[in-house]
């Protein structure tokens, strides 16, 4: 296992190194470049002015210097300055990340309390009028962007009741219920898009595993239905749900830069919306990479768990 | 065996009493068992013969009431042990299934649930049913588990289904099935998944077993080669009713049904003539959503008149513990 762990580990080292390419790239080739942006605060700007700029922010190197200059960075653990604010990316990210942790944790926590039990329940009622709503609900929340949900849930409580969400982020650790209040409403949100396939797969699942010979076998101990379910199928039923949640991962980061900028959450996805705009590559660059590591590491995650659900599968 | 049983004239442990199970399907209502009589005394093999979709498996899962949710008991009793098993409640079902009636399938390499230990799967009915705390319960386990000649069952309780084979699984199978000591073991094709040699040591295991605690047997199959040696009496089911019901040596002695005659003359035999062709009953097992008004064997009988086309035989004696179902060819 510790073997395997390792292996995993190492594998991650190309993968980042391919993707830290893509970025920085990328990026790049957008039009519009940050000096374009800074120098349009002034009235007046030469290009003296620009060369200037440029050069102090060492964006006059060729565009490989640029890049092993902050691949080297990150070796040694700094990601760059922010190029308007000349803080360590670092920094931010340390300021920005537990809090779009948090919220990806609620709204996983939520996806799965509500997915989980609908699936199952829409599954041992199938076809009935109790599977149809639930397979409608689940259906609606896979087609409804949460960007306009979240604008809905802003919008109409104030017109309707003259109340709106809380959206003053407080840290968890300061006051735990005040950081609910404003956290729960973009974590339920992202979670109830999430619960969408989540819940489908959980449904899919449990209508294979009760045509299984071995709940029949169940069955014919004298098992009563609740405990054929909890014993016998939920366990095998869940291992392809695993890997579902972790192939969603991308998505809970693509949809808290959403709700974060909706709720005025001060996470990663905020900072990362407002680097973009503003062309701040070191920010960009380094988002995408510590996404790409969480991203790696839960899909790590998942497959350690099946570890523990599928006695098959040893490492 | 039987003939003294029945003639002590002591009740029977089960008696199926004219039972019909119907299936909602795609293509309509389809009668899988029509009015299937049966009985089976404590310490007997009976077996149940036919081709694939005879009705066997169904009469054997309706006597648990296990057919699923399309599937309905149309009519019929099944008295186990004096009390109509068709007249519990769900609850009341359940403490006997697994509990007094145990059964085993067909197939050993699904039939276990691959996620969950052996011993936790062995012990479970005992749990279930005894109040055994799982501890004591494991404790049982191995005491199962070398009955049915598992070695190191102690070792053995913590390993899942993947680490066994077929036959062993098979064995884990018939451990579960013995730990509350039923009155009754269904066995559904034990040994059709099975290597040959396997198959003789699970159905000699299964009738030591039973034997040995003096419960009685159901025993499904399409090998009449097993029939003969492991089944004290024989009922052969044909397009979802009993066609013939006879002791195992009165049916092989004289078989009295056209459809039995045709199965016994298509098992090949050591001494005959190498040269000639097998035996075969001409034309094709009937389609149970489809099947003919009269007789269910009666487009593949040479005798067939037109009374066999018009209505169903009732089955009926014919000799000492002999019944058929057929309106007579002689």
């Amino acid at each position: 296992m510790q073997a395997y762990i390792i292996r995993r580990l190492l594998a991650l080292i190309p993968t980042l190194f391919v993707a830290s390419l893509i970025v920085f790239v990328s990026m790049r080739l957008i039009p519009g470049d940050v000096i374009d942006q800074m120098l349009a605060q002034n009235d007046v700007a030469t290009s003296a002015d620009r060369a200037l700029v440029e050069e102090a922010l060492g964006l006059d190197q060729p565009m490989y210097i640029q890049y092993f200059r902050w691949v080297g960075g990150i070796m040694r653990g700094d990601l760059g300055n922010s190029l308007w604010h000349n803080t360590p990316v670092t920094a931010q990210l340390a300021e920005t990340l537990p809090i779009t942790f948090q919220l990806g944790l609620l709204a996983l926590v939520v996806a799965l309390t509500v997915a989980v039990p609908i699936g199952i329940y829409s599954a041992m009622r199938q076809d009935t009028a109790g599977d149809y709503i639930a397979r409608s609900f689940s259906l609606l929340m896979l087609s409804i962007p949460s960007f306009w949900l979240g604008t809905l849930v802003m919008v109409f409580p104030s017109v309707w009741w003259r109340w709106s969400p809380p959206l003053e982020y407080t840290p968890f650790f300061q006051d735990p219920i005040q950081n609910l209040s404003h956290m729960l409403l973009p974590a339920v949100l992202l979670g109830l898009a999430l619960s969408a396939v989540t819940m489908r797969m959980t449904r899919t699942m449990m209508l294979e595993v009760m045509r299984q010979d071995y709940i029949r076998t169940a069955r014919a101990k004298g098992l009563a239905e609740n405990l054929v379910i909890a014993r016998h199928a939920l366990r095998n039923g869940l291992i392809p749900v695993i890997t579902l949640i972790g192939l969603q991962a991308p998505l809970l980061i693509g949809g808290a830069v959403i709700l974060e900028q909706i709720f005025v959450v001060p996470g990663m996805g905020l900072l990362l919306l407002e680097a973009v705009f503003a062309r701040d590559y070191p920010v960009i660059s380094g988002i995408f990479l510590v996404t790409g590591v969480a991203i790696l590491m839960i899909n790590l995650l998942v497959d350690l768990t099946y570890g523990f659900l599928d006695p098959k599968v040893r490492y | 065996m039987s003939e003294a049983i029945a003639a002590s004239g002591a009740p029977a442990l089960l008696r199926v009493e004219n039972l019909s199970v119907r299936f909602r399907t795609d293509r309509g209502m389809v009668r899988a068992v029509d009015g299937v009589s049966l009985h089976v005394h404590a310490g007997e093999t009976l077996a149940i013969v036919g081709e694939s979709g005879s009705g066997k498996s169904v009469t054997a899962l309706s006597l648990l009431r296990l057919i699923g949710d399309n599937g309905e008991i149309e009519q019929g009793r099944i008295l186990f042990d004096g009390v109509d098993l068709g007249r519990l409640s769900g609850a009341e079902m359940r403490k006997v299934r697994g509990n007094r009636i145990a059964m085993i399938f067909q197939e050993p390499m699904s039939s276990l649930n691959p996620v969950l230990t052996i011993g936790k799967q062995v012990a479970e009915p005992l749990v279930l049913h005894q109040g055994l705390s799982w501890q004591a319960a494991r404790k049982r386990a191995v005491e199962l588990l070398a009955r049915v000649s598992i070695p190191d069952p102690v070792d053995r309780l913590d390993s899942y289904p993947h680490h066994f084979s077929g036959g062993m699984r098979q064995r884990v199978m018939i451990a579960m099935a013995l730990a509350c000591d039923p009155k009754l073991i269904i066995a559904d094709e034990p040994t059709t998944a099975l290597d040959v040699t396997v198959q003789a040591q699970i159905l000699a295991l299964l009738k030591a077993l039973t034997r040995e605690t003096g419960a009685a047997q159901i025993l499904i199959t399409h090998d009449l080669g097993v029939v003969a040696r492991y089944a004290d009496r024989v009922a052969v089911m044909y397009g979802g009713r009993v066609i013939e019901s006879a002791s195992a040596r009165e049916l092989y002695a004289n078989p009295k049904h056209p459809y039995t005659q045709g199965l016994m003359a298509s098992v090949p035999s050591l001494d005959s003539d190498p040269g000639r062709p097998l035996q075969t009953i001409p034309g094709q097992p009937p389609d149970l959503a489809n099947l003919p008004p009269g007789c269910a064997f009666a487009p593949r009988c040479a005798y067939a008149r037109d009374l066999c086309r018009q209505g169903k035989p009732p089955l009926e004696s014919i000799g000492p513990q002999h019944e058929r179902a057929c309106y007579g060819y002689e």
